[in-house]
This record gives structure tokens, sequence and C-alpha cells, in this order.
């Protein structure tokens, strides 16, 4: 317990991600880690790239980490993942859900979405792939994306032994719980081990 | 039991259990949440302010009348608010009167990213700065604590990433304060010439008990480790430099920054090898420790631009440098932030462009971003208010140079009551010759929806008179005032030809809601529910591509089949691509 883990959330304004910080963040403490969470506001919300970073240990100091610090780096848009890739350190891991968003330059058509980005990212790092959206949709809730990509995090983290049902029944309203705790499994369902 | 808080929610906490009972501020990231959180607690009244300078004027007010208070503002609201903070630091007090600087170091949603601790020793008032939540708790209280001790204000000293992280807070209860009887001192509250030349020497003497507590304070504490590197620090960076020496160095963590406490830090100094100040931004602690004979190194190391992170301490102290993975930059476009889909600005600023030998002042809010591709229509942005005003200055050399050129001054309505009714009177005062558009989209959008005077509510929700753009700049003296519905393309473009040929000052009202508002009941009637989505036909699509130069972020451009497409999840039906497309391919859904 006494080394720190760092995990950074990327995506884009609107994706969920504070929420899935929450909920991760809500586990580590009721597991009686100390956890920092750090976010931004503002401007980077109108459709911008937006990260949170947790970090959580016995005693954690800083809220933030520079470049080639983050153990995990899950990303909810997949060009997301290449743009903080400097942020991993290298023998850390990438989640990565399968998901283009379209960036202003490319809806504009002054710019083309990059061809092989999960390959480039699955050259450098150790890489988990998943289609989030579609898990969530075959669940029954496209918006529980975020909670199969929790759920897929904590596989990889290996932190599922921690309680996230009491989590999930304490940020969700009752009628969402139970579809949200199929999504946090079926997310963790797709890291083999 | 510990609570998970920001620093600006557990900012907030602190003042409830500090017994404070008045509490104002303008919305101004990374601010803003401390007033919304002041605000879920019935104890404290909780008012946005027009601009930052009136809500330290009402602050200082109820401090005065015998009651805690508490002012919020990001570092540049310090500068609005600068002119009585001077003057507060000879008044003093009476209530505790504590007021926040939110800084923001690395420019997260700033036009700069000053260093504030200058500005209270400018100010001569102490400064404290906390380093994590559950500081922003204890600091609080320790604030008004010494506010009333020694008759002065305190500066709280923030940033974005003490503001804006969480982690744990232990809380506590809240202690009701009696409210201090007022008393009438005219020698202490009237800043006049022959008070203020009394008051100047006992603002001296406060500075110098003041370093006498700074020197005893916990606030101010030593931690002592290995004795080769001993590091001076505060704020954030203290928690950025202990995780990168941890028990490596020993630290002077500095709470209480202003006046500092140079006894404490020069007896620390005497017992450690090398000593290290590790600050964000200015060499504020260093140049004080330098110029008191005390040996250091700081800003020739670190770097005084920039947010630091423990990473750039450890690569500018330790030399380490970490492996990175390399970014193919093939594999990697861009993301800037974007006018939402429907967002009421677009419309206009789409008319706007197509006017020639226009000057574009604007000003800060979401509507910076019709300085982007592909609108890119502004020419100037620096602070609330000046697109007006420095409209008027431009407009008076661009005459001189005799091209006609004309000044467009474009500014949002939280924006115009902030400091833009001063600028507008500037222009009509000195028979000014600008079009001033003042884009009212019922909020304060880019903060996050925090209601202002033209919204009709208050901060808790209250229903209010609303007080109405059109009738304050006709009361100001605008005799051209055109309303408009930005979404109206040939509406826009009409009402920016009348103004253009106008000679003398002119106002355009482009009234409709941000498109992430959530409508008041008086939203509803006035611009109805919401509206069904546009669609491309797909066969009378010539793929011109000038849908696309809205920057509208639901029309993607398919560039195989070379036709524009729009998604139906992201279009609110605003209407402004229907208008736009020259061949009809645009449709309304249900149509």
């Amino acid at each position: 317990m006494a080394e720190i883990k760092n995990i950074l959330f990327a995506g884009v304004g609107g994706q969920g991600i504070i929420l899935a910080s929450k909920i991760l963040a809500a586990g580590l403490i009721n597991a009686g880690y100390d956890v920092k969470m750090s976010e931004v506001h503002g401007m980077a919300q109108r459709g911008g790239s937006v990260t949170t970073q947790v970090r959580y240990g016995e005693k954690v100091y800083s809220p933030i980490i520079g470049k080639g610090q983050a153990d995990l780096l899950v990303s909810f848009e997949s060009m997301e993942a290449m743009r903080w890739l400097d942020y991993m350190n290298p023998k850390g891991k990438v989640v990565v859900n399968d998901h283009e968003l379209w960036s202003a330059p490319i809806l504009m058509g002054s710019a083309e979405y990059p061809e092989g980005i999960l390959d480039a990212i699955r050259e450098r790092a150790e890489t988990v792939v998943i289609k989030a959206g579609e898990i969530a949709a075959e669940l029954g809730n496209p918006r529980t994306m975020n909670v199969v990509l929790v759920g897929t995090l904590i596989k990889a983290m290996g932190l599922e032994g921690l309680d996230w049902e009491t989590v999930i029944r304490d940020t969700v309203k009752p009628q969402f719980v139970e579809i949200n705790l199929k999504a946090l499994k079926a997310g963790m369902d797709q890291v083999k081990g | 039991m510990k609570t998970f808080m920001t620093g600006n929610e557990a900012v907030a906490r602190g003042a409830f259990e500090a017994g404070v009972v008045y509490a104002s501020a303008y919305p101004g990231t990374p601010s803003t949440e401390i007033l919304e959180n002041t605000a879920q607690y019935p104890e404290i009244i909780s008012e946005w302010a027009p601009n930052e300078k009136v809500a330290l004027e009402a602050v200082l007010g109820a401090s005065i009348a015998g009651g805690r208070a508490l002012a919020a503002m990001k570092h540049v609201g310090v500068n609005v608010a600068a002119d009585p903070l001077m003057t507060i630091s000879y008044t003093g007090v009476t209530g505790g009167l504590v007021l926040i600087s939110a800084d923001d170091p690395g420019c997260h949603s700033s036009q700069n990213e000053q260093d504030n601790r200058i500005l209270a020793k400018f100010a001569k008032i102490a400064c404290i700065e906390p380093s994590d939540s559950q500081e922003c708790l204890d600091y609080m209280k320790a604030a008004y604590e010494i506010s009333e001790q020694f008759d002065v204000a305190v500066m709280m000293r923030m940033t974005t990433r003490v503001c804006h992280s969480k982690s744990l807070v232990e809380v506590g209860e809240r202690v009701e304060k009696d409210l201090i009887p007022y008393v009438k001192r005219p020698e202490k509250y009237i800043a006049a010439p022959a008070h203020a030349k009394k008051l100047h020497p006992v603002v001296e003497a406060k500075l110098v008990e003041m370093e006498k507590f700074s020197n005893e304070t916990p606030l101010n504490r030593i931690e002592w480790a290995d004795k080769k590197v001993g590091i001076v620090t505060s704020g954030v960076a203290y928690q950025y430099a202990k995780e990168v020496f941890g028990e490596n160095a020993s630290f002077l963590k500095l709470g209480f920054t202003n006046p500092l406490p140079m006894d404490k830090i020069r007896d620390f100094a005497s017992q450690v090898e090398t000593l290290y100040v590790v600050e964000e931004l200015e060499p504020f602690m260093e140049e004080q420790i330098k110029a008191a004979g005390i040996n250091c190194v700081g800003k020739e190391l670190i770097p005084n631009v920039g947010e630091l992170n423990p990473d750039i301490i450890a690569k500018s102290l330790l030399g380490e440098v970490r492996p990175l993975l390399d970014i193919p930059q093939d594999k990697l476009v861009g993301r800037p932030p974007t006018l939402c889909a429907g967002c009421p600005h677009r419309g206009f600023f789409y008319a706007l462009k197509k006017k020639k030998n226009v000057m574009v002042t604007g000003d800060i809010g979401c509507y910076t971003l019709g300085a982007s591709e592909p609108l890119n229509t502004t020419d100037t942005v620096i602070d609330m208010g000046a697109s007006i005003s420095m409209g008027h200055g431009a407009q008076r050399v661009l005459d001189k140079a005799g091209k006609g050129m004309k000044v467009v001054s474009v500014i949002g309505d939280s924006t115009f009551f902030h400091s833009g009714i001063t600028s507008l009177i500037d222009v009509v005062y000195n028979r000014g010759n600008t079009v001033n558009v003042i884009l009212d989209n019922r909020i304060t959008g880019m903060t996050g929806h925090q209601e202002n005077p033209g919204s009709g509510y208050t901060l808790t929700g209250q229903k209010v008179k609303e007080i109405e753009i059109d009738k304050v700049v006709r009361a100001l003296g605008v005799e051209l005032v055109i309303n408009v519905n930005p979404l109206d393309l040939d509406a826009v473009t009409k009402a920016l030809d009348a103004a253009l040929a106008y000679e003398g000052p002119s106002v355009i009202i482009t009234r409709w809601p941000c498109v992430l508002k959530k409508f008041s009941p008086e939203d509803i009637k006035e611009f109805g529910e919401k509206k069904p989505v546009c669609y491309v036909v797909e066969e009378e699509c010539r793929g011109c591509r000038l849908c696309n130069k809205t920057g509208c972020p639901a029309i993607v451009f398919d560039k195989t089949k070379k036709k524009s497409y729009i998604d139906p999840n992201a279009c609110v039906g605003c209407e402004v691509c229907l208008q736009v497309c020259p061949f009809k391919a645009i449709k309304k859904a249900g149509e």
C-alpha cells in the first residue's frame, strides 16, 4: 500500500469522465486509501480535450502527476489516448475505448481522423482495447459506457476485490443500480485473468 | 468521518464553521464554486455581485457593520477589486474579512498567470496559502482569527490545483460569532487625507506585529529530516516538493506568507547545507529571502512560467529525466474548444464575418471563441469590459487614418453588467461612433451558468427584477438600439448594416439563451420549447461545405461522399446551417 498509484482519465467534455473518476475515488476511499483527484474546469469543457487524475496510496501529496508517471491511462476516446500517451509510465497500461469522436478540424474536413491509432498505442504500451459503448448498449443503456470503462480499469489495476457494489449504490439513483452493476462487471470481464 | 472535497468546497465549509454571515463574489474559474457552496449554508447570505470591486466593497461593508465576511474571485478579479483593496489595508476591518484570490498558473482558463501574493504584499495585508483541501478549511478558520486579531484583511491565495483537486477533509461544527455592535468610527473608516496620513504608520506597525506572528504561528512549520537539503515552500508547491523529496530533505512549509517569517527562515537556512525555494510562478519568497542576505536557490533552476508539478521539480533540482513514450504526430489532430452546437453566438459571428473593413474588439466569455477557426472574426481580447472602451479608442485612431474602417465591439451580458456599462458611457459621453453588440445569452455561460443581474434570478434561485439591457443602454443615451434574434442571419445582417451606416454610438442586443441553459419558465414563454433537428437531404447536397464554415460541431463533412451530414444527437435545431445552405439541402425534421 506504500506505493502510490496514478490513474489518468482522458476524454472529451461530456463523456462522463468526472463521474467515472468519482466512482473510482469513492471505492478507494472506502477501502482506506489516501486519495487525491484533480480536474480542470472552464473553457476546456466546450468540446475540448479533458482529463482527470486519481492518485492513491498510503499517503498522497501531490494532486497531479507530470509526464511519464501514469500507471494506467484510461481513455474514453481513441485519439485522446494518443494525446496523453507521454503521461504514461512506459511500463504502465492503457485501457482505451474503441470510439472515435471527431474534433472540430476533422468535422470541418480540414484534417482527417488518423488511421491506425489503436495499433500505434499497442506498439508502445500494454493495451486493453474495449468497445465500451457497444457493451453498454447491449446491456440496455448506452449511458453506462463510462461505468463499463471503470470496470475495465478496476480489473486492470487489480482492484476488483474492493466493495464496488456499495459505491454504485451510493452514487447512482436506485432504478439504475442494477444496470450499472452489470456494466461494471461487463467492464471487468474485458480483462483476462 | 472524512469527506472528499475540492478546495473550493472546503473553503465554503471553512467559512461556515468560522461563523461567516455574508459572502459575495463574481464568478470566475477557478473560484466560482466557492460561492455556489456557501450558498448551500442558510447561515451565510451569499450573493453574486456584478463585479469583483463591488463584491469586495459589499464584503467590507458587512465587516464594518460587524459580521465576518468573505469575498471570492479569480486572480484577475483582484485587479478589478484593487481600488478598495489598497485602502482596506489602511482602514482595517471590524468583523473578520477574507479575500480569496484563486490564481491560475498555467492559464487553464485565464488571460494571464499573475501571482497575487505580490498584490497582498503591495496592499500590505496578510497572505495565507493552503496546499490541500483540509488546509483550505483549517486556514479559513485561522484567517478570521488573524483578521480580527490584527485588524487586517487576509488574502487567501489559492491556485487551480488547490481549488479543483479533491482530498479528504475532517469537517467540524459551526461556531456562531456574535455580531460586533456597530460604532461610528470616522477616524478609521473615512480614508480622507487627514485620516489616511495617520493610518499609514498604523499599517506599518501592524506589519511588524504580523511578522512576529508569522515567526511564531504553526501555519509556518518545520519538518526536519535529512539536513543536506532544506526546502522553503508554500501552497501546492509544497505537495509537489514533498512528493519528490519525501524524507530526503527538511521542509519549512509556509502557510502564512505575508509578511514572511524571516527569522524562522534564517534559522532554518542556518541548519541545512543547501536551501531551495520552491514556489509556483514568481520568486515572491525567494527575492525577499535573498534581500535578507540568506543564500538560496530558486528560479535559477525552477521555471517561473507555467504550472509546476512533481516531475518539473524532480527534473529542475535533481536532474531526473523520466523515459517517455513517443507520440507519433501523424496520429494526432488538435481538439480545440468550440462553440456548442446550437450556440446563439454562432449565427451572430457568421453574419459579422461577412462584413468587410471592420475591426472587432472582443471580450471575456464563451464568445472569445469567435476568434477561433472557422469564424475568425475577433481582433482583440484583453479584459472584462475592454471590448467597448478599446473599440472606442481604436475608432478614434481609425477615423484619423481615414480609410473608413469601423469598429464592432462584442461583449456578453454578464460582462456588460461587470464593466461594459462604464465603457459604453465613455462612448456615448464622448460622442463615439462604434457598433456595440451585447450577446445576451440569458446567463453567465463560460463559468458554468451563474445567474446575473439580467437573468432575473439570484445565486440562491430567488426570482428578482430583471435588469433589462435594452432599457439600460437607452437610459445611457444610445439612440440606435436594435434587438435581434442571433439565430436569424438576415435579421443580424440587417442590424449590422444599419448600425455600421449610422453616425454615432449604436447598440445591437442579440437575445437568445445559451444552448446548455436550463430554461426558466420565463425563457420557455419567450423562446419556446425544444425545436426539431435539421437534416441534410443527401441528393440535394453539392458538398460546398458552407455549412461547415459555421463551425457547428453537429455537422460532419463526409470526404468520400463529398456530402455534409448532421448528427441528430448533437443538433438542437438552431437552423443557422439551414439558412447558410445555398442549395436548400438542409431541412427541418418533420418537413
